[in-house]
């Protein structure tokens, strides 16, 4: 809540990295400790790192809103409705005989020792099952990197030629 | 959220978390003009929807699945190797919005979106 109302970027970001760090002790909880220490040091690290740049670059005061958000409101608590009918139908919590805990997961669990030799079951299925889908994200990011040395480097040689323009 | 005893299921207490959360992120991605603002809300639209996976993944009484002796219930592995895939994918998204709002505040001296409007249109 006080991320929406916060107008002061600065604090926004480093409430941001504070949230970040509480979701990754909440998958702690549930069990996800790789995700966590992912969640951890990406979203409350490097985001961070990434919003602090960007704010150097640019402003760290948000302008007043200008009009009133009625529209964006009402269609906010419309989705937020619509969710909560849609949630009250998930299977209970913590309940192994969902069908989701009897497909997949039970071959990875008893097999992954003897096929890949890696105890930990969210390595092996990410880097042995699935290495596929791992080569496809590492070229998201690839891309991702490109785009951000696109857009930067345009940006770092655009004033010097200004300055050339200037000098002559 | 809060059943007939007064006491909050943890399935009902995650799930109207994850629902706030994703509302309170749709919200400020939408409404608000400032376009960092947008980013961080994206952020915690992205962050539920981890929540909302990883939550089902857990089993009462389960351990991290790290295969070990005298272990026998283990959490499921499958939401966590999908999440750390969008966890990564999240930060690349979040990376490129904020090299093009450096750009936007480059050509535009502003990172608010309506300013940005007034001066691509300034009828």
């Amino acid at each position: 809540m006080a991320i929406a109302r916060l107008r002061n970027l600065f604090a926004l970001v480093a409430l941001g990295g504070i949230y970040s760090f509480m979701m990754a002790l909440a998958l702690l909880a549930l069990d996800a400790v790789d995700v966590s220490m992912t969640e951890a040091s990406v979203g409350a690290g490097i985001s961070t790192v990434l919003l602090l740049g960007t704010l150097y670059l640019t402003h760290i005061h948000e302008a007043p809103p200008t009009r009133l958000a009625l529209f964006p409101l009402a269609m906010s608590i419309v989705t937020g409705v619509a969710l909560l009918y849609g949630v009250a139908h998930l299977p209970p919590f913590g309940d192994p005989s969902t069908p989701m805990h009897r497909h997949v997961a039970p071959r990875y669990l008893n097999d992954v020792v003897r096929e890949t030799g890696v105890p930990n079951a969210v390595t092996a299925v990410l880097a042995s099952y699935r290495g596929f889908d791992t080569l496809g994200e590492a070229t998201v990011i690839f891309t991702a990197g490109i785009g951000v040395m696109v857009l930067l480097r345009r940006r770092r040689r655009a004033p010097r030629d200004d300055k050339q323009g200037t000098g002559s | 959220m809060i059943d007939l005893t007064g006491t909050i299921e943890p399935v009902r207490a995650i799930h109207g978390g994850v629902v706030v959360l994703m509302v309170v992120g749709l919200y400020v991605l939408v409404a608000r003009g400032n376009l960092i603002k947008k980013l961080i809300g994206l952020g915690v639209f992205q962050t539920s929807v981890y929540l909302l996976y990883i939550a089902p993944g857990k089993i009462a009484g389960g351990s991290p699945p790290i295969i070990a002796d005298g272990i026998v219930t283990y959490s499921n592995p499958l939401p966590h190797v999908l999440i750390l895939t969008a966890i990564v994918v999240g930060v690349a998204t979040l990376a490129l919005g904020l090299a093009l709002v450096v750009r936007i505040h480059e050509e535009y001296g502003t990172i608010e979106e309506d300013e940005i409007l007034d001066r691509d249109d300034p009828a």
